[in-house]
């Protein structure tokens, strides 16, 4: 995972690694199953929203970004984001735990990762506050989880459809099944194309779904268990597991070599997030003016 | 009297209140189905319906409008923000709107609507989720604004909130929702724009609104077991402010405290000075303290936090310093 990233970029560029993105994608599972299990012993407080059930965006889409010359913004569900610009996760986990040593010094907390070198340009905890537009090179991908909270989108939403909402303003908008990373990373690719080649934005509506509550707090009462495990059979990571299976690009060995590697390296993060030092008292004026 | 929560109170008033009139309608962010972010509407949609208990999309400034532009019509709308954090999203229907919309009109609309949510920092929340706000709606003439502490407080003045017929701001807090108190069986309502004094004591005021009343309520303790008896004002409500109240305290003890978990800015405890300052001059035998948070986003790290909110501690300092009292 911390191969090196122009390499990353360029291949992603040509041909997609998907070995790579599979990677990435239980990288990203397996942080999140530690995150949660950190919460359950109170290393970690506050919201904690997980990105389970939706790697494939993160990964399918930020594969195309040159992150020397391109920008990664998003919403609060912020890890799997963070760890697909390839920010360290040990800095990822210490700032969970609120620690100096983290990627907001402790500071911003599981909402508000940033990495300013690594152009990942933060999470936003506040809904709805949202990038006015002009004819901007800009990829607005419409992360479609189908819950805001415990509300069914379709209760809320005069259309089903998001993609179409650019259309006022002369987007070009698709629909994008982000349960499937070649599809993701098929649709996301084009529209950085046109972004890149004729400077011109795109709204994409990823349909995606998260197995786990909104924040640590919620039980999910609010939809079926049918449901949840309809989508738990159209996991990402499997599909993409399959797909490689199947075209011998990948072996059950090395899937399971490469899912030890990722649980390793997490264990890793939380023995450094649990090592460092809180930040000293002093912090408390620092990073801001008066 | 029965012990009941914070939130039990509040939703006790508002499911009399709806019961009174059916004009009164509850919408916001997951108020229906999910029975609240933080459970004050359970049972209501089952009680009152999808009519009248209607679950939001997350855009505040469009269901903050839609509600205001439903008090125009005659409703008397109850609007839920999941915080006043998202509130700022609404501002400018608040500030523009159902603030000035009885003056605009020359007296013609008068908004009878009320906004509530829980106000102020939690715990581990972070920047943007830790705001303390209640000085930034205080500013604005044309709205109430109160923030009740106790479940007593929090029913009654809910209660005439949503009987007002104009824009009320109700402040409440995540960490107050589980506090308990006594609640009598009876109805009753308290006076918007009447402070109350929570306790009596001859050396200090200290005057507070809303969740900093527990620490005060603590901090009073520790300084009774020094020898110091202070008052404690509990303001409930910011506008109108009971300025008899506050002069009243002041002049009988002569020394002045205010706890305000707002910034210390263009605050309301920099408002309560200057009044202290300008009415009470005379009765002063010290300068005014504030205990406020510190000038600086709130941090997620929680030593951090907690340092840069109002603590017993700071309140107990600033009390013995109005006092003149130096510990060694």
């Amino acid at each position: 995972m911390t191969s090196d990233k122009t390499t990353k970029q360029e291949t992603a560029k040509k041909t997609p690694d998907l070995k790579h993105m599979l990677g990435q994608m239980l990288l990203i599972r397996r942080f999140e199953e530690r995150a949660a299990q950190a919460y359950g012993l109170r290393k970690i407080g506050g919201f904690l929203h997980l990105y389970i059930g939706q790697e494939a965006v993160a990964v399918g889409s930020i594969a195309h970004l040159d992150l020397k010359r391109d920008y990664v913004y998003t919403a609060y569900r912020d890890h799997g984001h963070a760890i697909a610009c390839g920010m360290d996760i040990n800095g990822l986990m210490a700032e969970l735990y609120g620690k100096e040593a983290g990627c907001s010094r402790g500071k911003g907390g599981s909402m508000h990762f940033f990495d300013k070198e690594k152009h990942f340009m933060g999470g936003n905890g506040i809904v709805g506050a949202h990038i006015k537009i002009w004819n901007l090179p800009v990829v607005f991908i419409c992360e479609n989880n189908q819950y805001g909270m415990g509300t069914d989108f379709r209760r809320v939403s005069s259309v089903e459809d998001f993609s179409i909402m650019g259309q006022s303003y002369g987007i070009p908008g698709k629909q994008v099944n982000g349960m499937d990373l070649l599809e993701v990373h098929k649709e996301v690719g084009e529209a950085v194309k046109r972004a890149k080649e004729e400077g011109t934005p795109s709204l994409l509506e990823i349909k995606t779904y998260r197995y786990k509550g909104h924040s640590m707090s919620d039980p999910a009462k609010y939809r079926t268990k049918e449901e949840l495990e309809e989508y738990k059979n159209q996991d990402p990571i499997l599909i993409l597991k399959s797909h490689l299976l199947e075209k011998k690009l990948l072996t059950e060995d090395e899937f399971l070599k490469m899912d030890k590697t990722m649980k390793e390296q997490v264990k890793t993060a939380a023995d450094y997030a649990e090592k460092s030092p809180e930040p000293e008292l002093k912090s408390l004026y620092e990073d801001v003016l008066v | 009297m029965a012990v009941i929560t914070y939130r039990e109170a509040l939703r006790q008033a508002l499911e009399e209140e709806m019961h009174r009139d059916k004009n009164v309608i509850l919408l916001g962010e997951e108020v229906a189905q999910y029975n609240g972010a933080y459970k004050v509407s359970k049972g209501l949609l089952d009680t009152f319906g999808e009519e009248r208990i209607i679950d939001t999309p997350i855009t505040e400034e469009g269901f903050t409008g839609v509600a205001i532009g439903a008090a125009m019509a005659g409703m008397r709308p109850v609007v839920e923000w999941m915080t006043f954090n998202f509130s700022i999203q609404a501002m400018d229907q608040v500030f523009n709107n159902a603030a000035k919309m009885l003056y605009m009109s020359g007296g013609q609309f008068n908004i009878p609507i009320v906004f509530r949510g829980p106000n102020g920092p939690a715990e581990y929340l972070a920047s943007q989720h830790s705001q303390a706000l209640a000085s930034v709606y205080a500013h604005f003439p044309g709205l109430k604004v109160v923030a009740p502490a106790t479940p007593y407080d929090a029913k009654g003045l809910l209660k005439s909130a949503i009987r007002d017929d104009n824009p009320v701001v109700f402040m409440e807090a995540e960490l107050m929702y589980a506090w308990e108190g006594d609640v009598p069986d009876n109805e009753y309502l308290i006076e918007i724009g009447k402070a109350d004094l929570k306790k009596e004591g001859d050396d200090v005021s200290i005057i507070t609104f809303g969740k900093p009343l527990q620490i005060v309520t603590e901090a009073a303790k520790v300084l009774e077991k020094k020898g110091i008896y202070a008052d404690i004002l509990d303001l409930l409500s910011l506008r109108p402010l009971d300025e008899e109240a506050i002069l009243k305290t002041v002049k009988k003890t002569n020394r002045a405290v205010i706890v305000d978990e707002s910034w210390p800015v263009a605050g309301m405890a920099s408002h309560i000075g200057w009044i202290i300052s300008n009415k009470a001059f005379d009765f002063l035998d010290a300068p005014v303290e504030l205990v406020t948070s510190e000038d600086v986003p709130m941090p997620y790290n929680h030593t951090l936090e907690l340092a840069a909110q109002p603590s017993v501690d700071k309140i107990v300092q600033a009390a013995q310093k109005v006092m003149y009292i130096r510990e060694a």
